[in-house]
Formats: C-alpha cells, sequence, structure tokens
C-alpha cells in the first residue's frame, strides 16, 4: 500500500513540476502559491491581477471536479479551532515573510539551484519536525 | 488573455497535482515530518517528481530569456541568506507542522476541507494581508532602537 502510495507521490509530483514549467516556459512567472495569493491580497501584485486570480480559480475549482472521480477524499484536516487559527496565521506571516512556501522555495528554487530555496526548505522542513514531534509525542495535542 | 488561459491552466495541474500525489491528505504529511513516528517517505517521491521537470523548464528559460508569451524571465534573486528568510520559514514549518497545511493544498482542498480548512485559509489570508504593515511597524521600530543606539 505504501509502495502504491509512492508512485502516485511521484506522478503527482511530475504534475506538480510540469504544472510550474508551464506557468514559467509560457508566462515567465514562478509558481509560488503564498507569492500568487499574497500578492494579490495584499495589492502588491496589482500590475498581474488577472493572472494570478487566473491561476487562482484553476487550483481552488480544479481538484474538487476531479475529485468527484475518486468518490471521496478524505484529507484528515484536524477540527481543532485554535491549532487552525494558530497554523493559518504562522503560514500566513511566515510565507510572506520568507518571500515563498513549499512550491516556490521548494519546487521552483532548488530546481534553479538557488541557495536560498535551498536554505527556507532546510528551515521550514525542520521547524515543521520539530512541531510535529513536540504537538504529537511531548504533548499529545496533533 | 492569453496569459491568464495559461495561468488558469497551470493552476488547474497544479492543484490536480496535489490531489493526486496525497498531499492534501493532512495526516500523510504530517507522518512524513514525523521522524519518530511511523515515517512515510512520500512526500520525498512528491519533491523529486516535482523538481525534475522543473528543473529542465529553467535550462530551457534560461536560455530563451523570455517566455512563450513574451514576458521575461524572472532573474535569479540575491542569493545572501536573510533574517526574514530564515524567521519566516521556521514560523511556516511551525504552522504546517501543527496541522499538515502549506499553502498550495490548503487552496487546492479548499472545497474538500470542510469548515476546518475555510478557519485555515481565512487565519492564513488575514496574516497575508497583515505582513506589510507588520514589516513596516518592525522596521519603525527598528529605526528607533538603531538611531537612539548611536
Amino acid at each position: 500500500m505504501l509502495e502504491q502510495d509512492w508512485i502516485w507521490g511521484f506522478v503527482g509530483g511530475l504534475m506538480i513540476g510540469g504544472a510550474g514549467a508551464l506557468f514559467l516556459l509560457m508566462n515567465g512567472r514562478i509558481m509560488g502559491a503564498s507569492g500568487i495569493i499574497g500578492g494579490l491580497v495584499d495589492g502588491s501584485g496589482r500590475s498581474n491581477w488577472g493572472e494570478r486570480l487566473a491561476f487562482l480559480a484553476g487550483l481552488v475549482l480544479f481538484p474538487p471536479v476531479l475529485a468527484l472521480l475518486y468518490g471521496t477524499v478524505d484529507t484528515r484536516l484536524t477540527d481543532n479551532v485554535w491549532l487552525l487559527i494558530a497554523a493559518g496565521l504562522l503560514v500566513g506571516f511566515g510565507t510572506r515573510i520568507a518571500n515563498g512556501c513549499t512550491s516556490g522555495h521548494g519546487v521552483c528554487g532548488i530546481s534553479r539551484l538557488s541557495w536560498r530555496g535551498l536554505a527556507a526548505t532546510i528551515v521550514y522542513i525542520v521547524a515543521g519536525g520539530v512541531a510535529v514531534v513536540a504537538f504529537r509525542h511531548l504533548f499529545g495535542v496533533i | 488573455m492569453m496569459r491568464a488561459v495559461f495561468s488558469a491552466l497551470s493552476g488547474a495541474l497544479f492543484g490536480a497535482g496535489l490531489l493526486v500525489s496525497g498531499m492534501v491528505d493532512t495526516v500523510k504529511v504530517q507522518g512524513w515530518l514525523d521522524v519518530f513516528g511511523a515515517w512515510d517517505p512520500t512526500l520525498a517521491f512528491v519533491m523529486g517528481g516535482a523538481i525534475l521537470p522543473m528543473a529542465i523548464a529553467w535550462i530551457v528559460a534560461e536560455r530563451r530569456k523570455t517566455s512563450v508569451l513574451g514576458t521575461p524571465i524572472p532573474a535569479k534573486p540575491n542569493q545572501k541568506l536573510d533574517t526574514n528568510l530564515i524567521l519566516g520559514s521556521a514560523m511556516f514549518g511551525a504552522g504546517w507542522g501543527l496541522v499538515g497545511l502549506c499553502p498550495g493544498p490548503a487552496l487546492a482542498a479548499s472545497f474538500l476541507n470542510g469548515v476546518s480548512g475555510l478557519v485555515f485559509l481565512v487565519a492564513m489570508v488575514a496574516a497575508m494581508v497583515a505582513t506589510p504593515a507588520l514589516r513596516r511597524a518592525l522596521t519603525a521600530i527598528g529605526d528607533t532602537a538603531w538611531t537612539s543606539a548611536r
């Protein structure tokens, strides 16, 4: 079962990278989720808001259509409101201060041999690991 | 117009990839971060799979200088590591680990995560809206400390 997950992970990864490649080669833009939505909501991306909105429309609207083929998709997201708010704030502030998230720094940065992208990726993976280990095994919250 | 079309196509393919790869499953993502639990290596395969076509795209793009639709290929940013990059990434990582959501999958699963997903998205977007003001405030405090120290 796990091995099959890895194959689908790799296939999905190729699609994610393909999307980034399409966005770069056609539009000349870096596919970073936090940057695309962040620039739209804080006004810094006013000059190309249509392009941002179109990307978000595709990203938000297509997966639920595709999910119909799967029957049900269980995302197993917590229903702890305080955890959700804390995590949302940390992700929102953090990605905008660092100027990127998993897609921008991780996928688009590392593939360009960007040291900043690699450094950011190492830091957020370590921080994520510490958070999971602490809140799961030490505090037993998640 | 063409830019919007290809932008929407990229977004849709990105979302499809996140769904197919299992990255919208928050427990799976946390399982990859949980090195002391039942470690799930799937995310490493997703990252590897994504970096492969993207690396080829960068090689092609940097040779072409402009995109197919005529926009310039973004220059490689200054490679200096700064406090914002490290501090921001640490904050982001902590939030990512807490609930297993990063911006891409959070948006892709807007209609799959129920009310919990909306709570996360509202908090995330609110923080994104507030970031420029926070940045200005911190700079102001920093400037005061700096000038009074002199």
